[in-house]
């Protein structure tokens, strides 16, 4: 059954197609994603001014533990770029664990983000209370599900590589991956200012 | 033979179409083609200039399409030169990315000056000074408040004769788009916001004038008249309507605002800032003072 | 408002009998609609097909399979929406003065929304995903699409918003709020039913469906092409897919958010788009068409795409200008993301900015109206062979012409004031969509029919089905634009019989009557094609095709090209047919996508999260996003399981064509 088998180097050069043709895709679902962020962006731009008699972002925000939250996500782009590194010098348990430390790095700003939410609920400002704060939790709250997304992803991600090393595959996701965490780094960076900084300083 | 009967026939068909149709606009009333005010009438002046513009370019591309169609089809033995490979030609390519932008620019131009002319907060230049009169949606009628007047009315808006009239609009219900055909093009009417409009009539009349914006089950009865009257008439009428109409106060008003259809209404004006407290009302619940809210 | 709470008490939500159709129209609809699933449960099982079905159609990742489910539900979707067009007709032609109509105000609402929503999701963004499916790939000389799993996933969302559309039918009500459900009506406050909601979870689910498809079309299109085929050598239809593919990937996002928000009001007591509470509903006005406007092109544009192919092939021509022709869809493409505001000038903006937009609407005619001469233009020195794919041509060229004038018109922000929802505007968008999408696809389907069937479509009965649509439709249609400059707006289910509207409506809707018999002699020309279709039998290339799908025997096999073709020109195949080359390269093997279950699967767990979010049965919410979620994580764990055809397989399966075309 000789007629059954690719040729090996014909098997190669289509594996390299479909890592680039996946990681072309994988480009344009994030450019898909920042059309919906961008979009979110204009509505709470839109809406930030009207509070309808309820808190504006100044009187509620607190700037020290918005930049704690902001240090815990950046340094978890960087863990994540350990992973990668280690990844690729197909060591697999220093991977794994970068990539834990990633995780549990990921899940305590995601705590401390819920944290907020559950403080600003209890006094009564609710996503319910005006039209800048349905913006506010929406557009934060998007953000936070892709985190979420993402802290699964790293789990099936490590589990995966558990179980079948460092193939061609695993590298591909993980730097996808990395490529998903970094975007929402980048997002995060302009919630930061476009949110929490503006929102502070504009009283 | 046949075929000469079957282009009889459609001939006729359309000859007898085009007489009925001609009948039958003949004897009804199309208001956006018979305006009664100069800013409907501009509009409709404007509307034949670009019409006509238009018809540079269209009609030339239906001879162009009936004589390629007719004198290339495959069944023409005097089709002339078949050229399979021709597939570009620099200039004529240039000449159809030319002559429309050249058109677009000039249409351009004049949409630029005509949207400015035609802006609905200009006000129109008169002899009179105008008439400023609120306008609220309402689920599902039209209420008109006549502040300097003291008077009010529901789905009938009576005014005199070339004066221009200021109108305000919002809705105190879902956006609706104020539409008098006649006298002038649409603004939509919003929950706590404001637009403006201005028109007036040249000629004695009623007019019809409707929402163009679906505002729930009633819809379709979102509907108002508007009479331009004389001076003398118009100056009873609000004497009249004074003295002998109902006093509108916040729980008439109340009462209107329920989702309902409505009949034409007179009103005498007992809570002059309805209009203002209708819009703040959506803007801080503080200001959602009044009942029912 | 307790509902507006997350809570699990009451585990059906606000689900309860009384919400199955009590009047007799929606009893006839539901029962109607309940049939088409249950005949073809008995068809299956009478023939003992299920298996037939699950392994051939419900598990495949064939990009050509996956074309014609979308093609199928599409038309079917198609008689939903001309059964409310008939609806609306009648109650049109018979509601003047004190007569009622056979309908309620609010179930004509809904009838209408209804008729939009369908039209435009599932009926032409059916046919055109289906159309994408089926010719891209053969087009551009590929054995499959990039991303055959997320091919098939999203056909099962498109399905599955497709079923929610039609289960509001069984449980519930419908948006009554027009097709684009504009705030604050379409909030809580106004439309208190699950009538909006349903129409928001469908949308949001199909719509998720058609983004994956889009980027599976644009990495398709960049990716996938056969060596030597440049982007310049590419067929025109492939060029307006991606066009239209890459304003799906920038426009959909925004229609995510746009309908997730309403959601959000309407569900959690959030404040976007409410009248007080600091919401903003022109803000939703804005997002809704910033996606909108784009979508009339994601629709037109691949239509552009067939007519360019028809027109070349039945000109027996090279098509003219193809260089203008790739810039002015990309002009159409870029400029179509600027002209949104042109859908609301009566919004009391500033002139300078309602100019803007207008002029912006404008230009759009330039790139337009080059495509247009250079259409006249292959045919010019051509042999013009007027089959029906032609006619339909011919007949969009006249209608599209109109309905653009009356664009141009609109754009003048003046002018907009006189025409803005009143059935002008109506007559001018149908215009536009039937003639430039409608006509398109149908030209599309005559002309590619045989490549999949190995028959033609009865010549006779398309000129039959072609007559009596066109007809019906200038007879439904022109009335329209003489009702708006009489002042009638859109969406009205009854008026004074002193505005002498009646006779035009009626005139109306005996267009729908010949619309009626051009659907009958089309379905009378499937009926008859297949009854006589050993006699017609096509071949691999009927219409002296120019592209390389037209190199393919009919219908393709499963892995499109044995061998890979050799391209340096375009109009590939014409070019190989005139050098007469043959290929006696030997065969190699070849790796196909094997069939699974997990899309649908995917799409099931969407549409219970959708019918569950509709009724708020929380439990159920959660139900239907781990279903997805998990069988996403599944197929992560396989990510590419594939089967291979043999070399000599697929010499065998060649060779039988070869058999067959001798026989």
């Amino acid at each position: 059954m000789t007629d059954m088998t690719l040729t090996k180097s014909k098997r190669q050069t289509e594996q390299l197609e479909q890592t680039n043709t996946a990681v072309l895709g994988f480009w344009l679902y994030l450019m898909t994603d920042c059309v919906l962020f961008a979009s979110l962006f204009a509505t709470f731009v839109v809406l930030r001014h009207n509070t309808f008699g309820g808190p504006s972002g100044a009187q509620l925000f607190s700037l020290p533990y918005v930049l704690l939250e902001t240090l815990v996500l950046l340094s978890s782009s960087f863990t994540n770029g350990l992973a990668l590194l280690s990844a690729q010098r197909k060591q697999v348990r220093p991977t794994l664990i970068w990539l834990g430390v990633t995780f549990m790095l990921g899940a305590t700003f995601l705590g401390l983000e819920l944290s907020e939410f559950h403080k600003f609920v209890a006094m009564g400002d609710s996503w319910r209370r005006s039209g800048f704060l349905s913006a506010y939790y929406t557009l934060v709250g998007t953000h936070g599900a892709h985190i979420s997304v993402g802290l699964i992803w790293m789990v099936v991600m490590a589990l995966y590589i558990y179980k079948h090393g460092l193939g061609r595959l695993s590298l591909k996701r993980l730097r996808m991956l990395s490529l998903f965490w970094h975007f929402l780094d980048v997002v995060w960076i302009f919630i930061f200012t476009i949110v929490y900084l503006f929102g502070a300083l504009h009283a | 033979m046949r075929k000469t009967k079957i282009w009889l026939g459609v001939g006729l068909a359309l000859v007898a179409i085009v007489v009925v149709t001609a009948v039958y606009l003949s004897g009804v009333n199309i208001p956006v083609l018979e305006p009664k005010g100069p800013i409907a009438d501009q509009e409709f002046r404007l509307l034949l200039l670009i019409t006509g513009a238009m018809l540079i370019v269209v009609i030339p591309v239906f001879i162009l399409l009936g004589y390629i169609v007719w004198h290339y089809r495959e069944g023409n033995p005097k089709r002339g030169k078949y050229m399979p490979n021709w597939e570009h030609s620099r200039w004529l390519e240039g000449l159809w990315w030319v002559i429309p932008t050249i058109l677009i620019a000039i249409v351009s131009v004049i949409t630029w000056r005509a949207t400015y002319q035609l802006n609905p907060y200009r006000p129109i230049a008169s002899n009179y000074q105008a008439l400023k009169v609120q306008v609220i949606a309402l689920d599902w009628k039209w209420l008109f408040i006549y502040p300097s007047l003291n008077i009010a009315s529901v789905n009938m808006m009576e005014f005199p004769l070339k004066v221009p009239l200021h109108l305000y609009l919002t809705s105190d219900a879902p956006m609706n788009s104020f539409w008098l055909p006649q006298l002038s093009g649409q603004i939509f009417a919003m929950a706590g916001m404001q637009t403006q409009l201005y028109l007036s009539a040249d000629q004695v009349g009623t007019y019809y004038g409707r929402s163009a914006n679906i505002s729930g089950a009633g819809f379709a009865s979102m509907q108002f008249s508007a009479k331009s009257v004389s001076q003398a008439s118009f100056q009873a009428w609000v004497k009249n309507v004074r003295k002998y109409a109902p006093k509108l106060d916040l729980a008439t008003y109340n009462q209107l605002r329920a989702p309902f259809s409505d009949k034409v209404h007179y009103y005498s004006l007992a809570y002059p800032c309805i209009f203002n407290e209708v819009i703040n009302s959506y803007m801080a619940p503080a200001n959602a003072m009044m009942a029912g809210k | 408002m307790n509902h507006s709470f997350i809570y699990f008490g009451g585990l059906l939500g606000k689900l309860s009998l009384k919400q199955l159709p009590h009047d007799p129209l929606t009893i006839i609809g539901a029962v109607m609609l309940i049939m088409v699933p249950i005949t073809a449960a008995i068809v299956l099982t009478l023939t003992k097909r299920w298996k037939w079905l699950y392994r051939e159609w419900l598990t495949t990742q064939d990009h050509k399979k996956i074309g014609m489910m979308y093609i199928i539900v599409a038309i079917l979707m198609g008689l939903r929406g001309l059964a409310d067009v008939v609806m609306i007709r009648t109650q049109q032609a018979v509601a003047s003065g004190h007569a009622h109509g056979i309908l309620s105000a609010s179930h004509f609402q809904q009838i209408v929304s209804a008729h939009g929503t369908i039209m435009i999701f599932f009926v032409a963004m059916g046919l055109m995903f289906g159309l994408i499916n089926l010719i891209v790939p053969l087009q551009i000389g590929s054995r499959d699409v990039a991303f055959p799993f997320l091919n098939a996933t999203g056909f099962w969302l498109f399905f599955a918003g497709m079923a929610l559309v039609n289960v509001s039918l069984l449980i519930g009500d419908f948006s009554a709020t027009g097709w684009l459900a504009y705030p604050p009506l379409s909030e809580l406050k106004y439309s208190p039913t699950v009538g909006v909601d349903y129409w928001i979870w469908s949308l949001e689910i199909a719509g998720i469906g058609s983004l994956l498809a889009g980027i599976n079309f644009i990495v398709t299109i960049l990716k996938n092409r056969v060596r030597g085929m440049k982007l310049m050598l590419m067929p025109l239809f492939s060029w307006s897919v991606l066009g239209s593919m890459f304003l799906v990937a920038f426009a959909f996002p925004i229609l995510t958010v746009t309908l997730t928000l309403l959601a959000l009001d309407r569900s959690f007591g959030m404040h976007f788009f409410t009248a007080g509470g600091g919401g903003n509903m022109m803000m939703y006005v804005n997002l809704i068409w910033a996606w909108g406007h784009p979508e009339v092109y994601i629709l037109v544009l691949p239509a552009f795409g067939v007519y360019s192919e028809i027109v070349a092939t039945f000109s027996r021509k090279r098509l003219f200008g193809y260089s203008s022709m790739v810039y002015a869809i990309w002009a159409i493409v870029i400029l179509s993301f600027i002209v949104w505001l042109h859908h609301f000038f009566t919004m009391g903006a500033a002139p300078d900015v309602n100019a803007f937009f207008g002029i912006m609407t404008m230009i759009i005619a330039v790139p337009t109206g080059v495509k247009l001469f250079n259409w006249l233009f292959t045919m010019y020195r051509g042999k013009l062979n007027l089959k029906t794919p032609m006619l339909w041509f011919i007949a969009f060229v006249v209608v599209f012409t109109i309905g653009g004038m009356a664009g141009v018109l609109m754009a003048v922000p003046p002018l907009d004031f006189q025409f803005h929802n009143s059935l002008f505007l109506v007559a001018h968008f149908h215009m536009m969509i039937v003639s430039g999408v409608l006509f398109g696809y149908f030209a599309a389907i005559t002309y590619w029919f045989p490549k999949f069937f190995n028959f033609k479509l009865n010549e006779r009965f398309g000129r039959y089905a072609f007559w009596s649509w066109l007809i019906g439709f200038l007879l439904a249609f022109v009335p329209l634009y003489i009702l708006g400059f009489m002042g009638a707006t859109r969406r009205l289910d009854h008026y004074s019989a002193s505005l002498g509207w009646q006779p035009l409506f009626i005139v109306a809707g005996i267009g729908v009557v010949f619309i009626i018999a051009g659907v009958l002699f089309q379905f009378a020309q499937l009926a008859v094609s297949i009854w006589q279709r050993n006699t017609n039998r096509s071949g691999s290339d009927p219409w002296g095709g120019r592209t390389l799908e037209w190199s393919l025997p009919s219908p393709p096999p499963i892995y499109n090209f044995a061998r890979l073709p050799l391209v340096s020109t375009r109009d590939a195949f014409y070019a190989a047919k005139r050098a007469k080359v043959v290929s006696t390269q030997p065969y190699e093997a070849i790796e196909i996508p094997r069939n699974t279950p997990l899309g649908l699967i995917i799409a099931s767990g969407a549409f219970l999260f959708g019918f569950a979010f509709v009724w708020h049965i929380w439990w159920l919410v959660i139900v239907g996003l781990v279903i997805s979620i998990v069988a996403i994580i599944y197929r992560s764990l396989d990510p590419h399981p594939t089967i291979t055809i043999s070399a000599s397989e697929v010499e065998r399966i060649e060779r039988s064509y070869k058999t067959e075309v001798a026989a």
